[in-house]
Order: C-alpha cells, then sequence, then structure tokens
C-alpha cells in the first residue's frame, strides 16, 4: 500500500510537471485559433522561449526574469507571424511553418556563439522555477510523502491552472473574449459591428507567442535544467493536439494537456522497472489519445474562419 | 492591343520572381546573421557554393536531395487535393521501416526483385499509414491534423521498437538495424562510381524520382482521379454537389501521398543508409518535405528543384562547421525563405508602387 501511494504521488506529480508547459503553449495556441489564425508556429515560438528563459536565467541569476523573458522571446516571433498572417494575409500554414525554421535557427545560431555549443550551461538550483511546498508536509507518514511528492510540484505549475481559470474568464466572461471569438467565426461580421479584427487577431497571436514562449522556459528551467536543441521537439506539435482535442476551448486543453502530462508520468515510473519496452510504452499517449477521441470526443467545432486570412475591402 | 508590361510588373505578376525573391533575400539575412556572428560572409557562402564544385559535390547533392524531392511531391500532391499532409513525416518513418525489415529478411532475393518488393512494401506501409487517418477523419470526424501528429509519433515510437527486436537489429553493439542486404541497396557498382568520381553513396534513386514526379504530374493534371480529387481540394461541398464521394476522394489522396512519403523513406534508406537507427528525436525528412512543396508551389516540376535546393543546402550545410560557421544557418536561410514565400504578396503589390492607386489596372 505504502508503496501503492509513493508511485501514485510520482506518477500525479510528473503529469504536473509535464503538463505545464504543454499547457501553457496548449492556452497559447487557443488563443490564436480562437480568434481564426492556425498556428503551427507553436513549436518554433516555444524554442525561442526555452532558449531565452535559461539563458537570462542564467546570466541574472533570476529565474523569474528568465521566465517572463521567455514568453517575451515567443512574443516575438509571434509578432512575426501576426505581422504574416494578420496584416499581410499570408498563408497560415506556410507562414507558421518558416517559424518553426526560423526560431530553433536563430536560437540554436546564438546559443553557438555564447556558449560555443549548442547547448546551454546547466542552471543551479537557485536559477531553476523554484518548487513551492517542497518538503512542507512532514516525512513520517505515508500520506506526509505521498503530499509531499505531489506538491513538490514547480510554482509554474500553480500559476498555470491560475492561467487556464484567466484565459477561461476572458474567452467566455468578457466582452473582448466574445469579439475575439466572433473574429473566429465571422470576420465580416464583425467589421460591420465596427470591431477591429485586425486589431484583435494581431494581440491574439502576439498572445500566443508569449504563452508558448512560457512554456518553453517551462520545459528548460524545470523538467530539464538547459537548452538543448532537441529540448522541445515535438511539444510544441502536441500542445496543439491537446487544444484540437480539447475543441478549441481553455478547459478542453487543460484536460489534453493532463493527458499527455499523465502519459509521460506514467513513462517516468514504469520505465524504471524492467519488463517494459521503453519504446511500446512511450507510444501509449499517441494511442491513446486516438481512441479517447474515437469514443469520447468525435468531431471537434473548428473555429469556422479558421485559417482564412481576413483581407478587409479596400 | 496588348499593353508592354512594364518591369515592376513582370515582377509583381511571376510567381517564379517571387521564389527567387524569397531565395535572395533567404540568403541576405543569413548574411547579416553572419555579420552579428562576426564570422565572414564570403567565406561560408564561398564553402556553400565550393561544395557543388565538382562532380563529387555534385553527385552528392542529388544523392542528398532524392528522400526530400519525393516527400516534397508526397506533399504538394496533398496540398493539391485539399489535405495538408503534415503526417508525411510518419508515412515516411514507417515505408522507411518496412523496406528495413523486408531488405534485411529477404536479403537472398534476387536485386531487382528485391528492389521492387522493397518499394511496395514501403508505399504500402505509407499507404497504410495515411489510410488510418483519412479513415479516423472520414468516419469520426476525427480533425486530420490531430491524429496525424499522433501518427507521426506512433510511427517514430514503432520504429524504435522494431529496431531493437531480435533478427532486426544489428548483431553489434550499434542501436540501430542491421544493415539491409546489398540486393536491396540502390547502389551503382563500386568501379562505376569510381571511375566517374561519384560520391560513394552515388545511387540510382534520382531516376526514380524522376520518374515519380512525371506520374504525379500526369495524376494531377491529365486524369480524372487528379481531376476528382482536385475538385474536393478547391470546394468539397461543390465537388459533393457534382457527384464526387468527398469521403472516398480523401480516403485516395491520403492514400497516395502516404505511399509516396514511405517511398521516400525506401529511397533514403535504400540509397543513403543502408539502415535505420533508434533515434532519440524525428528525423524530420516528413517536415523538410512540407518545406520543398512549399518552394515549389505543390508543382511537380517545382518541387523537383526545390529538392535538389534544399538536398544541396543540407549538403553545402554540413560542410559549414569547417568555416566555424554553425550549421543552423541553414535552417534560418530556409525559414527566411518560406517566409517571404508566404508573404510574396508584397512582392505581387510592388506594381503599385509606381501606380499609387491600388487595384487600378
Amino acid at each position: 500500500m505504502d508503496n501503492f501511494l509513493n508511485n501514485f504521488g510520482i506518477i500525479l506529480y510528473a503529469t504536473l510537471v509535464y503538463a505545464t508547459p504543454l499547457l501553457y503553449a496548449g492556452l497559447g495556441s487557443c488563443f490564436s485559433e480562437v480568434s481564426g489564425v492556425v498556428n503551427i508556429g507553436i513549436e518554433g515560438m516555444m524554442t525561442a522561449g526555452a532558449f531565452t528563459g535559461t539563458v537570462i536565467a542564467y546570466f541574472t541569476g533570476n529565474p523569474w526574469l528568465g521566465f517572463l523573458c521567455g514568453g517575451l522571446a515567443g512574443a516575438v516571433f509571434g509578432m512575426l507571424h501576426a505581422v504574416a498572417t494578420v496584416i499581410l494575409g499570408a498563408d497560415q500554414t506556410i507562414a507558421g511553418t518558416a517559424i518553426n525554421m526560423l526560431g530553433p535557427g536563430i536560437v540554436i545560431m546564438i546559443a553557438k556563439v555564447l556558449f560555443d555549443s549548442t547547448d546551454t550551461i546547466p542552471l543551479t538550483a537557485t536559477q531553476k522555477i523554484p518548487q513551492l511546498f517542497s518538503g512542507v508536509f512532514g516525512t513520517g507518514t505515508a500520506f506526509g510523502r505521498f503530499m509531499n511528492n505531489v506538491f513538490a510540484t514547480y510554482a509554474s505549475t500553480y500559476l498555470v491552472f491560475i492561467a487556464v481559470i484567466i484565459v477561461w474568464f476572458v474567452f467566455y466572461k468578457t466582452r473582448f473574449g466574445l469579439r475575439m471569438r466572433a473574429c473566429g467565426e465571422h470576420p465580416m461580421a464583425c467589421e460591420t459591428l465596427g470591431i477591429n479584427v485586425i486589431a484583435t487577431r494581431f494581440f491574439c497571436v502576439c498572445m500566443s507567442g508569449f504563452l508558448a514562449g512560457l512554456g518553453g522556459a517551462c520545459v528548460t528551467m524545470t523538467i530539464s535544467t538547459q537548452f538543448r536543441p532537441i529540448s522541445i521537439v515535438g511539444q510544441g506539435f502536441i500542445a496543439i493536439a491537446a487544444v484540437i482535442f480539447g475543441k478549441f476551448r481553455p478547459q478542453g486543453a487543460l484536460v489534453g494537456c493532463l493527458l499527455f502530462g499523465f502519459c509521460s508520468g506514467l513513462k517516468v515510473v514504469l520505465g524504471g522497472s524492467s519488463g517494459f519496452n521503453m519504446h511500446l510504452i512511450s507510444m501509449i499517449p499517441y494511442i491513446v489519445t486516438v481512441i479517447v477521441l474515437i469514443l469520447f470526443v468525435g468531431k471537434s467545432h473548428v473555429p469556422a474562419a479558421n485559417g482564412k486570412p481576413y483581407v478587409k475591402s479596400r | 492591343m496588348k499593353k508592354k508590361k512594364s518591369f515592376l510588373e513582370f515582377v509583381s505578376d511571376n510567381t517564379f520572381i517571387h521564389i527567387l525573391l524569397s531565395i535572395i533575400l533567404g540568403f541576405l539575412v543569413g548574411a547579416i546573421f553572419l555579420v552579428v556572428m562576426r564570422l565572414s560572409v564570403g567565406e561560408a557562402y564561398g564553402r556553400l557554393f565550393h561544395s557543388v564544385s565538382n562532380v563529387k559535390g555534385i553527385t552528392y547533392v542529388i544523392v542528398y536531395s532524392v528522400p526530400y524531392i519525393v516527400a516534397g511531391l508526397s506533399v504538394a500532391f496533398s496540398f493539391k487535393t485539399g489535405v495538408f499532409n503534415i503526417g508525411a513525416e510518419g508515412q515516411f518513418v514507417v515505408g522507411s521501416m518496412a523496406a528495413a525489415i523486408v531488405g534485411i529478411r529477404f536479403g537472398t532475393l534476387p536485386r531487382p526483385v528485391l528492389v521492387i518488393l522493397c518499394f511496395l512494401v514501403a508505399m504500402l506501409a505509407g499507404a497504410v499509414w495515411g489510410i488510418i487517418v483519412a479513415f479516423l477523419k472520414t468516419k469520426w470526424g476525427i480533425n486530420e491534423v490531430l491524429s496525424m501528429i499522433m501518427f507521426n509519433w506512433i510511427a517514430f515510437y514503432l520504429s524504435n521498437f522494431l529496431a531493437g527486436r531480435p533478427g532486426i537489429k544489428s548483431e553489434g553493439s550499434a542501436e540501430a538495424t542491421a544493415n539491409i542486404s546489398e540486393n536491396a541497396t540502390l547502389l551503382f557498382s563500386k568501379d562505376f562510381i569510381k571511375k566517374m568520381g561519384f560520391a560513394p553513396t552515388a545511387n540510382g534513386g534520382i531516376f526514380i524520382a524522376i520518374v515519380i514526379m512525371i506520374v504525379i504530374w500526369i495524376v494531377i493534371e491529365k486524369t480524372t482521379l487528379g481531376y476528382r480529387l482536385k475538385a474536393v481540394g478547391f470546394n468539397k461541398y461543390a465537388a459533393e454537389y457534382g457527384g464526387i464521394n468527398v469521403n472516398k476522394s480523401i480516403m485516395t489522396a491520403l492514400a497516395i501521398s502516404g505511399a509516396l512519403a514511405g517511398l521516400a523513406g525506401a529511397l533514403q534508406l535504400m540509397g543513403m543508409g543502408g539502415r535505420i537507427s533508434i533515434f532519440s528525436s524525428q528525423e524530420g525528412f516528413g517536415f523538410a518535405g512540407i518545406v520543398v512543396a512549399l518552394i515549389g508551389c505543390s508543382n511537380p516540376f517545382g518541387v523537383f528543384i526545390a529538392g535538389l535546393f534544399y538536398g544541396w543546402l543540407m549538403y553545402g550545410g554540413s560542410k559549414l562547421n569547417l568555416v566555424g560557421a554553425p550549421t543552423q544557418l541553414i535552417n534560418v536561410i530556409v525559414g527566411t525563405v518560406v517566409f517571404f514565400i508566404a508573404i510574396s504578396v508584397i512582392f505581387a503589390n510592388l506594381k503599385y508602387l509606381v501606380k499609387s492607386k491600388p487595384g487600378q489596372k
């Protein structure tokens, strides 16, 4: 029983830690997609954030400054995507693909200059995002150890849950959220009602870059301690998948990200014990996702104007 | 009377010029990065161009290009039919692995039989990978981008799993499959390569790529099948109204696109590597296929040229660290090229710079 509780705690902990970066990026993806702009550049934006976050934390010693700068770096690439897709009406898939090449390309080049290597120097414990409640619960009882395991998650995890609530509130309870969702459904109707579609979408895409950047910074400042070219690989796409899974809603993205996080957690725990093939275990999250989609989720409503450039008629 | 076009109008209306301009701008941005990094632009770009200054270099570029060209054709075909095959990566991987298994286990078959068998199983594997996604979409309405991303990863781990199985894994300590039988490779004979001064991995893959390019062009432009698939791509409601079975079209499109991506995987294996490693992250041939298709405007001939261009950058880029420039420079250049292709509307609007009133002809 003790052993079970212990393992259960570790799985929960790993779920939360692995879900956090996905969730930041997923919230970002929600912003962009809901306003009507497909953003497959999330991956590139995360990579930019991951690198910038670690580097700033390394040089200043302040993890929060690094975290914020990671977000800003993502926002810079978000702005690039916004200029191309929203202002110039570019094909959103092509522009996103470009971001996915430019983001990693540029930061790894900078890494080469700064560190003479494609990896950054590992962060020390104080340079990482802090673990808020580590060791608060007594380790005397099994339950205490369980609680310690679970609540040893990083501050960024607590923040992202607050962020989910805020984003949900903005989406569904504010005037801006309504307008933003309308832009994703029928931009022309919005324009006739005096909503500035271009400005709204521009903001949303920048915001998606910012959140994706935070997500990237989370990866390198919590799960690992350094940026490497393969730090992010694929996670941006997983975040996008989680959002489609969650039907483009922040609360849905939360479920999707937790599912992927849980499977990663399972991988960590099962991977330690022998008798399981790592590669087969790693496949679980993706197969589970497909099965869940077939059984429970089904068709997701894609915002009607998603992917279509909006060009203001002159 | 037809008015003679001004130079700016010529530039504005010609897609080929847009792409050329994008490429020039890509190199320009790359140069800016080099200057900022205090590296010699001349040396780095000199190295890129020097890499194709001899027969060996040129054959290397061709060898590098083959999988990119065929993967690019796969994605281009999907673009033409209105599906975005982001799953080319997974189809490439399963195709490659299927060819490897056949190439290892049936190594005693005569060469022509084995090569064709490898191609067929690779195409079948890729097609199956594509059809699964199409089936999920048409049967349950599951978003194809989502399931493709999932199946890319499933393919990745499946390949890693199979590569470590007894009977497929290499006898030695290498974390990879055994080498495929020599009868399954496309390599030219050693004497021929030596006589011609080719790269050691020179192989016949490029001829396959040329054949595929022509076949795809014919299918898209000259057949009813291509017409039907394109019609669905343009407007699926109109196509359905016109009596085309949309679901069947999506299946067919993804099956063909998947088969091509699978074939690209087989070509990469049988031309270059000869074995598949256990990878720690996705190799990205499928994603490169997206880039190649975009640069080639989804036109089969354009994709062929774009694939050669990409292959050149990949080969030339691998030589960049000899002059202290990071290989990543290539990604920045290609990323910029794709970015400018995305916003090529700015080139199309150049002509309005002179005639200040937009919209007037």
